[in-house]
């Protein structure tokens, strides 16, 4: 589904991403976990387009996509979240929803005359499926609160439940469940788990916590200063002494 | 006599609403910071008085004046939008300079100093009664459907991804929309709104010359918008309305106070100032804005 291969980045001096490979396979939930400033952000803007790489190269569903804009990338079925949950606070739950399907009519400004009908049409198909969305994940009493009043948790859920909107083929998840409480942080797991189980989506996840890593991913990745330093699957990569090293040796606890 | 100064009053107030409309759906629904907006205004009111004063018949010249203001917008954006978001505001202040000294240099097409005057005006031979008031019917006209018309717009789709190029573009980017057109769209026809209401001040005041279009102007629309509400059509147009009272209420009162006119002049611009320190302590929301919003 999604090759990195090569990747190096640098800001200034520091090499962010130096020469960084990973795979993951279709219908995969895959982990990256690494101590703070190991690179695992920097690599999820370059593969978003959010940044571009300096060398490298990155394939999604058989197509190099290191050179496209980042909005193409999205449209062809790769969706991220953010480290900082980014939801738009002066919109309300329900907007930051009907933001998220791709290809609306009423986007182009003259459907908004032209294909009223069609524009009513979609925009009622699309509310309805934004609060089966909300309902999953109970945030639909809130639908008319803006964003920004949300709690730091109900931001993690509603990032998620956009970026499922846009009915994704694959998610990009960056550490979704910091700032999330651990009964929600279970409900959340439990969510992530199904995507995969009953929607066929692919998914790499950026995740500290090990246990959580655990019970999730299929397949990791570690890294530091840049590099894989380790992967394997998750009994593989507990018992190895370069991530124990990375983590316990860097200083860093997980 | 009173009720043609309140006629006047409100054609103007009306005017320069569109005006503020357009700026209000660059800034306010886009988050785009133009500084420049007078320039397009000025393209407007030139363009169709230069034209229809060339025989261009006058609707033409008017529509020829909103597409080259239009025009402008998208010259102006398509090499700034996709940089910081300063740097249309850095372009769009030296457009508007550059505009004007065009305005005052190149006499052969402008008139220089002097402007123009003298250019027809719609259906000027037909109306008896007070041209003023037959003029206002129709600026009200045009302002209630540009008004709607953005209502409309903001309400749609289209409008729900400009306002999430406001609040973070990084989202709809994420999303898969192309924002650089959104926002190229938004600066065209918020530009277009300025070169219309450029045409109707041009057919309101039968002279125009560079000192209509003094950087001043382009604060008046952002004062209306943010006395309104940033993001607020309702509030934008009584933003206008209440501005352009106000300046009438301080030139009523020249005849009681004993300030030479340009000193006058001063003590309006003070007073502006206090009125928006004022509101932003007591009101920063604006008339219509949402306190809550604020508190995001
Ligand atoms: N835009 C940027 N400009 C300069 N340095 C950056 C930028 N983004 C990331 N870095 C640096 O790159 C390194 C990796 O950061 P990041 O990818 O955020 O790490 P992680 O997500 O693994 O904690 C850090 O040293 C960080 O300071
Ligand atoms: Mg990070």
């Amino acid at each position: 589904m999604l090759s990195v291969r090569d990747v190096e980045k640098s800001f200034g001096g520091i090499r962010a991403v130096n020469g960084c490979s990973l795979e993951v396979e279709r219908q995969s939930i895959v982990g990256i976990m690494g101590p703070n400033g190991a690179g695992k952000t920097t690599l999820f803007n370059i593969i978003s387009g959010f940044e571009q790489p300096d060398r490298g190269a990155i394939v999604f569903k058989g197509e190099n996509i290191e050179a496209k804009n980042s909005f193409e990338i999205a449209r062809m079925g790769l969706i991220r979240t953010f480290q900082l949950t980014k939801v738009l606070s002066r919109m309300t739950v329900e907007e930051n929803l009907l933001l998220a399907p791709k290809y609306q009519q009423g986007e182009r400004i003259w459907n908004v005359w032209l294909r009223a009908r069609e524009v009513r049409r979609e925009e009622e198909s699309n509310r309805a499926r934004a609060h089966s969305l909300l309902r999953l994940f109970g945030l639909l009493p809130l639908k008319e609160e803006y964003a920004g009043a949300l709690s730091g948790g109900q931001k993690r859920l509603l990032e998620l439940a956009r970026a499922l909107m846009a009915e994704p083929d694959m998610l990009l998840l960056d550490e979704p469940f910091s700032g999330v409480n651990p009964t929600l942080g279970n409900k959340l797991l439990n969510h992530i788990k199904e995507l995969r189980d009953r929607f066929n989506m692919t998914i790499l996840i950026i995740e500290h916590d090990m246990h959580v890593i655990m019970r999730l991913c299929d397949y990791i990745y570690v890294l530091n200063r840049g590099r894989v330093i380790a992967s394997g699957t998750p009994e593989e990569v507990q018992n190895d002494e370069r991530v124990l090293d990375a983590y316990l040796g860097g200083g860093q606890y997980i | 006599m009173m009720i043609e100064y309140l006629i006047t009053i409100l054609l103007i107030a009306s005017i320069y609403a569109i005006f503020a409309l357009g700026l209000n759906l660059e800034w306010g629904f886009t988050g785009l910071v133009n500084f420049g907006h007078v320039a397009f205004l000025a393209i407007g009111a030139y363009t169709t008085v230069l034209l229809s004063l060339h025989g261009v018949p006058l609707f033409v010249s008017v529509l020829v004046g909103v597409a080259l203001a239009g025009a402008f917008g998208a010259l102006l954006g398509i090499p700034t939008l996709k940089l910081r978001e300063d740097y249309l505001a850095i372009v769009t202040i030296g457009f508007a300079e550059i505009i004007r000294l065009f305005l005052l240099n190149e006499e052969w097409l402008t008139g220089g100093p002097m402007g123009v005057c003298g250019y027809p005006r719609p259906f000027e031979d037909i109306i008896t009664g007070d041209y003023n008031l037959f003029m206002l019917s129709v600026v009200l006209s045009i302002l209630i459907l540009c008004y709607f018309m953005l209502e409309k717009l903001i309400k749609s789709p289209w409008g729900r991804v400009l306002k999430s190029i406001r609040e973070d573009e990084d989202v709809p980017v994420s999303l898969g929309k192309n924002v650089f057109v959104y926002k190229i769209q938004s600066l065209v026809l918020g530009s277009m709104l300025a070169g219309l209401a450029g045409s109707l001040l041009a057919f309101y005041l039968q002279y125009i010359n560079p000192r209509n279009f003094m950087p001043i102007e382009t604060f008046y629309a952002w004062i209306a918008v943010v006395l309104g509400g940033s993001g607020n059509n309702k509030g934008t147009v009584l933003g206008a309305v209440i501005l352009f009272c106000f300046f009438s209420a301080t030139r009523f009162t020249q005849e009681y106070v004993p300030l030479h006119p340009t000193q006058m002049g001063a003590l309006r611009i003070m007073l502006i100032g206090l009125l928006l320190i004022l509101f932003m302590m007591y009101r920063p929301e604006g008339l219509f804005g949402k306190k809550e919003e604020l508190m995001l």
